[in-house]
């Protein structure tokens, strides 16, 4: 997974420049929409229709829980599959709506008309809310999930619950009990990144125009950099995570996937902020995050950090603990980044220690399946999801046949770490000592930020991921290489501090790169005006005009 | 190197789990968490000082920024309570119906 041939790092190839292109609504950011809406030249249900126009060429069948074996049909690989379901109806009767409100002379809200795709591990009342699991297949949502409710409040109009790994178990989408599985709009041979790949497909090909996914290890980030679009996780505690099916209660952050960084702080405005049904959700004022995003980076501290650029990770057969560089073309993309910042006046710090970067995957084995394995003994077959139809003997009997039955091999696998590693006799061993680590990572983010410390950090650049989407099938059933997929996301977890992923080229193959930026607690303020102004830099490059493969094709 | 998790360790984390595995899915899980625990092992290969507190959780909460308790007052919604008890599996006038709970007779 990690290697790569000598390459060309200059002259990126890009294939699907010279196809004949023609931008429909469907495929403009959420703030052009809304202008053209407000300006009265197009209407919510002309935007609606435009998406669903693509959905029919592009999406394919509805995906189902049919064992694995049974599933491929021909076609299926030619098509996106981003949804779990789709709520066509339900969409149209909200822009008709809007509509509406328009017409009275009413103000619809910020993101008026903007199609909005819901990873479906969020609640939405009367919406079939799954987790990607065959537990939750036919359980329907009594309320909704809070960010949710606030962006639908600002005028998002939901279109359809996005595919994910199951319970967002996973970093490629291959997981979920629902196939097909999503598929990489630029290279529909590779996994979208998970686990919100739905999400991250649907926005990259113009099945939805933003979307809410979440991030527990860099499920949003990583997504979003294989699919080429803005993926952003706050600050732990800025979205509230009610109406969310937990995974890891101490790491898990809703956040915007989006095709720019303006959407993604449109977003951010809609959904930040306390939340009387989430003690967790933090009462720290809100900025409007939109207000600073074109003040440039001129006087930015910028860091980078060497153990950003490698990668520490067990040998899949040894075991044997090994470092390897990342994917060269990578590294020339942050560094040219880098550059580019720096000529637009920022500030590049060289040499920022994290020095405990390394083990966040193996304190992230330990604390995540504690998290996860507590938070899956909920499903039982008593209150909602699936109970067994088999005769059982007695209550014991039904929980164990009923979570055999609906629980796929990912949840399993972190049940049962999650036993072993808090258990009487190994929890000094294990769960004490990896939040002991979490502390020293914590620490890396603190020294790097400290406004009177060696490195006084605004940001850090670094890359999102080691590399760019990899084959379907490549990694998955290997549960520890899928898992370091995360490594260069899922320190700003542990720390709970804020991380964007923003499109910053193309590879030698014509997949995107994700240029990640971490910025201090509650500071994604300074986060999106770095973003933004890398946007603007490079607004005129080639790589910026390239769309997904799948949008070149003659529908 | 030997596995961390045995045959027999691993049919009693099964237990505790609430599962039931077919061989094939036992084989397949129970290699994968030997695989994880070569990973995890590099935490105990690193010095931790004693002094460095456990983090439950990264970002500091304190007080300040903590919402504050609400009154401890039901809020009834007749509506919600008939839509949660639409996803169970069994009802019974408005009570979870379960199979025989394990029991000893005294």
């Amino acid at each position: 997974m990690w290697e790569y041939g000598s390459v060309e790092v200059n002259t990126p190839i890009l294939p699907h420049l010279h196809t004949p292109y023609m931008p429909e609504l469907c495929d403009l950011t959420a703030h052009q929409l809304v202008a053209k809406l407000k300006a009265r030249d197009i209407t919510a249900t002309q935007i609606i229709e435009s998406v669903f126009r693509r959905i029919d060429a592009i999406e394919g069948r509805a995906p189902s829980t049919a064992p694995r074996s049974a599933t491929p049909q021909p076609g299926d690989a030619e098509k996106v599959h981003a949804y779990i379901s789709i709520q066509r109806e339900r969409a149209f009767e909200r822009a008709k709506a809007i509509d509406a409100q328009l017409e009275r002379g009413q103000d619809p809200g910020p993101l008026a008309g903007v199609p909005l795709s819901v990873k479906d591990i969020f609640c939405v009342e009367g919406t079939s809310s799954t987790a990607a699991s065959k537990m939750l297949e036919k359980f329907i949502a009594p309320y909704t999930a809070t960010p949710v409710e606030r962006l639908e409040k600002a005028g998002a109009v939901l279109i359809g619950k996005a595919n994910l790994d199951e319970y967002a178990y996973g970093s490629s989408s291959e997981s979920s009990a629902f196939q097909p599985m999503p598929r990489n709009p630029w290279d529909l041979t590779r996994v979208p990144g998970g686990s919100s790949g739905g999400s991250a497909v649907s926005v990259a090909a113009g099945e939805a125009v933003v979307s809410i996914g979440t991030d527990t290890a860099g499920s949003i980030r990583q997504p979003a950099a294989f699919c080429g679009v803005v993926g952003l996780k706050p600050t732990y505690g800025r979205i509230s995570r009610y109406g969310l099916i937990a995974f890891g209660s101490s790491l898990d952050c809703p956040g915007p996937l989006t095709r720019d960084v303006r959407d993604a702080a449109l977003m951010l405005n809609a959904m930040s902020g306390a939340d009387e049904r989430d003690s967790t959700a933090a009462t720290v004022p809100v900025p409007g995050f939109t207000a600073n995003l074109d003040e440039g980076v001129k006087g930015l501290r910028i860091g980078l950090s060497p153990d950003y650029f490698r990668i520490r990770f067990p040998d899949p057969v040894t075991g044997e603990i090994r470092d390897q560089d990342l994917s060269p073309q990578i590294v020339e993309a942050v560094v040219v980044a880098a550059k580019k910042l720096a000529a637009a006046g920022a500030e590049i710090i060289e040499n920022v220690p994290m020095p405990n970067t390394h083990l966040a995957i193996p304190a992230y084995f330990v604390i995540s399946r504690v998290e996860a394995a507590s938070n899956l003994h909920r499903f039982d077959g008593v209150k909602y999801g699936h109970r067994t139809n088999g005769a059982v003997s007695d209550l014991r009997a039904m929980y164990r046949q009923s979570r055999a039955e609906a629980f796929g091999l990912q949840p399993k696998l972190r049940i049962l770490m999650g036993m072993y590693v808090s258990g009487a006799q190994y929890a000094r061993q294990y769960y004490q000592r990896a939040l002991q680590v979490r502390t020293l990572i914590r620490r890396d983010f603190e020294e790097a930020f400290d406004k009177s410390g060696k490195y006084r950090c605004d940001v850090l650049l670094t890359p999102t991921t080691p590399t760019t989407a990899f084959e379907i099938g490549a990694v998955y059933g290997d549960s520890v290489l899928m898992q370091y997929a995360d490594l260069l996301t899922v320190p700003a977890n542990h720390a709970g501090t804020p991380g964007v992923s923003i499109p910053g080229g193309l590879d030698s193959r014509g997949l995107p790169i994700g240029l990640q930026i971490l910025a201090n607690d509650w500071d994604e303020a300074t986060m999106l005006r770095v973003g933004a102004a890398y946007e603007h830099i490079t607004a005129d490059e080639a790589w910026r005009k390239a769309r997904p493969k799948v949008l070149a094709a003659d529908f | 190197m030997s596995d961390t998790i045995s045959p027999e360790l691993f049919l009693h984390l099964v237990e505790l789990a609430a599962l039931e595995l077919t061989s094939e899915e036992g084989e397949y899980l129970r290699g994968q968490l030997n695989g994880q625990l070569k990973a995890i092992a590099e935490l105990e290969r690193v010095p931790i000082p004693d002094d460095v507190p456990p983090a439950a959780h990264g970002v500091a909460f304190p007080a300040a920024i903590r919402p504050a308790l609400r009154a401890d007052e039901a809020k009834v919604d007749a509506s919600l309570a008939e839509r949660i008890l639409k996803q169970a599996p069994e009802i019974d006038e408005g009570y979870f119906v379960v199979p025989e709970i394990p029991h000893t007779d005294l």
